[in-house]
């Protein structure tokens, strides 16, 4: 079976750049993968999968280097062999399809010329075959119009059609392996089903060897013959993916598999006599001259979590920036405990602005990085309660302790000395500090690694029942949405389409819409993809898809 | 494509608009520097033996005894119409004179713009292929202390060394109308060089700067990952992304070709817009003079407006809408 074995690493180990001196980032690594393979390399941020996916290609970034171990590609030592035989091999044997196809395209040429400029300067074929045979790619990927797609401009196609358009890139010179380094994990769930299932094909069709690069199980499990978890640089094991799914053998796997199963206990039923926290009334708002919402409404009820999910660019942040009245909408109104809100933030006052708070998706860019914690969350305290000096600091420790970070520690910290998951515990404290009724919580989980985030899923879980809050959750993540909502809103185009407890949104008939949101969510089951695919009709997918909308 | 035609004649036309503008504020600061000059062309021309009686004659004779605000209206009403009025000086008019000297400095723009832009965006395209390596050092010490010079210091280190112990080319750069093509090349080649090495340091350091700023982008990274050569991966897939803040840079440079070369000139002799108009603040010939100030401004807003034009056709989001 040697000849059959198409990269073969031993002991890698690579090191990292920072602070002037090189540390190690992945602590020798073996991988095995034959010809033909399809292999999910997962873990959660920091565990080396990217790194360690470009290393199999002889590639490290700037800033890293590989200090030990030996990467072979089809007997060819890539550590060993100089700059243009590895550039040789680059697009032309070895493939890589990056994570944001929008980036990742250049954007001042069109797509069918950066397609063939592998198979030219590789001499693989001549401009114009290429061209046709990019046009038969497009059409196997279910591209719309295959024909002329190509001679667009990247800005002028969808993500999801970049990302398949990136997959027929690497496939131009027909490689031995291709990497895969998250090439969904920007996709809305209906839009990564399509890219799912082209790849999964196209990789088929010319038993095309892949690296499979993700965070996400369920994914991976679709994907993948053999499925190697990866923490922190290292190796945690590797198995082939039914037996990894059943039967995972470390903890840490098991960790992994059991985020999804966070259910809180279900709250009492609504009193239907109750005044709604926030009511949004038939609310419509437009950037500029063009209109984003249309007559939008739903209630929050006090201690209630209410999911408003959508695709991105279905107006469920729009609707977010009208209830906090930074965006003042056209018509209808906002009404906190019945009583209506100015449109305007400016003029609402002090009181009106307490009792709406935020919490933000990227808790790396809404902390200002040159403040302290003890201002960060200091200031809120002060502004919203009046409190100073030391009564101000018992407050601000009285929060570190409510968000489980100790205030010995963390009090004088700076932003850029936290986790991921630290600086989101830190944004939920900002909120808190105002005392509100009700906060806003903008895709707060997406950012982060599962276990991280079901750590921020439960802290604002037990802070719900203890202050009694009501949280709007934005999400597109619809296992998020089973875990901690009690209602939910689904938008689509600026819309609402269908809203109600999240047991009755669970459970059939759904509108259409909902349908295709629910039945595109990726599960563990290995067979899932192939199913799905089944019952909609492989042939006319993207059709499918288009038509339910 | 038509949509994108009308929407950029439209954006052309205002910004031509915005220019005209600003060249009506521009003439009133020159009209009004101008009045701010001490002393004036009567006195200075009679020198020593200016009696009131004949300063007040010469006065009245150019219309300086008029009011300030009806001089100013007849001179913009003149220069909007292409007659810049008489020369106090000679009595010629002011564009017989300054038609032939403004040619003459086109044309040396020309010649140093010839050999910089070309210069400099090379020097920077490799400096960038070969960033932090000896070469790309030595390109920007060399540039940097060129720009750091004084320009007739720059100058006349070029006359030592190209005209005095090497004679190649001639230190005296006197062109006249009837040379051929050849001979005034050949004598506009040292004023041009001088130039060159004055404007080449920033352009070359912006396009270096440019370029490098776009080598962490993904799709660089992916053209690496494509197996593309280092220097396919610079011209190909760097470059056209950096062209806007290159070709502003460059518009900003050659407006000072043809605005900053009065020191040049006068070192060379050259008999272009900058030699006469030091000439003519000398003898306070106030035409001149201010015809000179709006020619200047004019330049600079016209390469402006070229270089905005210029940097929407390089971004393809805006060639190409959705």
């Amino acid at each position: 079976m040697s000849d059959d074995l198409l990269v073969k690493i031993r002991g890698l180990k690579i090191e990292g750049r920072s602070d002037d001196k090189w540390n190690e980032i992945v602590h020798g690594i073996d991988l095995d993968l034959h010809r033909g393979e399809v292999m999910g390399l997962i873990g959660e941020s920091g565990a080396g999968k990217s790194t360690i996916g470009l290393a199999a290609m002889g590639f490290t970034r700037d800033g890293c280097r590989i200090s030990e171990g030996t990467v072979e590609f089809d007997g060819i030592d890539l550590r060993k062999a100089s700059a243009s035989t590895r550039r040789d091999l680059l697009g032309k044997r070895i493939a890589y399809v990056a994570q944001s196809a929008a980036a990742s395209f250049n954007p001042a040429h069109r797509i069918i010329d950066q397609h063939t400029e592998a198979p030219m300067i590789h001499k693989v074929m001549p401009v114009s075959e290429s061209q046709q045979d990019a046009k038969d790619l497009y059409e196997r990927l279910r591209l719309p119009d295959p024909e002329n797609i190509g001679f667009r401009y990247p800005h002028q196609v969808s993500g999801g059609q970049l990302q398949r358009a990136m997959t027929a890139m690497a496939m131009s010179c027909r490689p031995d392996l291709i990497i895969f380094d998250e090439p969904t994990t920007a996709l809305d769930v209906t839009t990564q089903i399509e890219v799912l299932a082209a790849i999964r094909d196209i990789v088929e069709q010319f038993n095309t060897a892949a690296i499979y690069i993700t965070h996400d199980l369920a994914v991976v499990a679709q994907m993948a013959d053999t499925i190697k978890v990866l923490l922190k640089g290292d190796e945690v094991e590797a198995a082939d993916t039914r037996t990894m799914l059943s039967d995972p053998k470390e903890d840490y796997t098991k960790s992994l598999w059991a985020v999804r199963s966070f259910a809180p206990p279900p709250k009492p039923a609504i009193i239907a006599s109750e005044t709604p926290v926030i009511s949004v009334k038939n609310i419509s708002a437009s950037y500029g001259i063009v209109p984003v919402l249309f007559d939008v409404s739903f209630d929050i009820h006090k201690g209630r979590t209410v999911a408003v999910v959508g695709e991105s660019g279905s107006g469920k942040s729009t609707a977010a920036r009208c209830i906090t009245g930074l965006l003042p909408p056209s018509k209808g109104e906002i009404l906190s405990n019945g009583i209506p809100l100015p449109g305007n933030y400016r003029k609402r006052n002090r009181d009106q602005l307490r009792q709406a708070q935020m919490i933000y998706q990227m808790a790396d860019t809404a902390l200002n990085p040159k403040v302290r914690i003890s201002e960060i969350i200091g200031r809120p305290v002060q502004f919203y309660t009046g409190l100073t000096g030391t009564a101000r600091r018992k407050r601000v420790e009285a929060l570190l302790e409510q968000i489980e970070l100790d205030p010995a520690e963390y009090y004088n910290r700076l932003p850029p000395e936290l986790s991921g998951g630290q600086k989101q515990r830190i944004g939920i404290a900002r909120a808190l500090a105002a005392e509100p009724a009700f906060i806003i919580c903008d895709e707060v989980t997406s950012a982060l690694d599962q276990l991280v985030a079901e750590g921020i899923l439960r802290l604002l879980d037990r802070l719900q029942r203890e202050l009694d809050l009501a949280y709007m959750f934005i999400t597109h993540d619809l296992a998020t949405v089973r875990s901690i909502a009690d209602e939910v809103v689904v938008m689509k185009s600026g819309k609402v389409v269908e809203s109600g407890p999240k047991d009755e949104m669970f459970r059939p008939p759904h509108h259409p819409y909902t349908d295709l949101l629910l039945s595109s969510v990726p599960e563990m089951d290995p067979d899932w993809l192939t199913n799905l695919l089944h019952e909609r009709g492989v042939e006319n997918l993207g059709d499918a898809a288009a038509a339910s909308m | 494509m038509s949509g994108f035609g009308a929407d950029l004649f439209r954006l052309v036309l205002k910004r031509l608009g915005f220019g005209l503008l600003t060249l009506i504020v521009v003439s009133l600061i020159i009209f009004g520097a101008v009045e701010l000059l001490p002393g004036d062309f009567a006195e200075e021309i009679l020198g020593q033996g200016a009696t009131p009686e004949a300063v007040a004659v010469i006065r009245e004779e150019l219309g300086l005894d008029q009011p300030v605000v009806t001089r100013y209206f007849s001179w913009l009403g003149g220069a909007l119409t292409g007659d810049f009025g008489i020369s106090f000086g000679n009595q010629r008019s002011v564009a017989e004179q300054l038609g032939p000297r403004f040619a003459n400095t086109l044309f040396l723009a020309l010649v140093a713009a010839c050999i910089s832009v070309p210069l400099a965006v090379g020097v920077g395209i490799l400096a960038a292929l070969y960033r932090n390596s000896i070469f790309d050092r030595l390109a920007n010490i060399t540039t940097l202390t060129s720009i750091s010079s004084p320009e007739f210091f720059v100058a006349y280190i070029l006359i030592l060394f190209l005209a005095v112990m090497n004679p190649i080319f001639p230190s005296l750069s006197n062109v006249s109308s009837g040379l051929d093509f050849g001979t005034r090349l050949e004598r506009t080649m040292l004023p041009a060089l001088t130039l060159t090495l004055v404007v080449t340091a920033h352009m070359m350091r912006m396009t270096r700067a440019a370029i490098i700023n776009l080598l962490a982008s993904p799709y660089i990274e992916m053209a690496r990952l494509k197996g593309v050569s280092p220097a396919r991966v610079i011209v190909r897939h760097a470059l056209p992304n950096a062209l806007a803040p290159i070709i502003n840079v460059i518009a900003l440079n050659l407006a000072y070709l043809i605005t900053g070369v009065v020191v040049v000139e006068v070192v060379f002799v050259y008999p272009g817009v900058g030699q006469l108009f030091v000439d003519s603040v000398k003898i306070r010939d106030i035409p001149i003079v201010q015809a000179c100030c709006l020619i200047f401004a004019a330049t600079y807003i016209l390469l402006n407006l070229t270089a905005d034009v210029l940097s929407i056709l390089s971004n393809p989001r805006l060639r190409h809408p959705k």
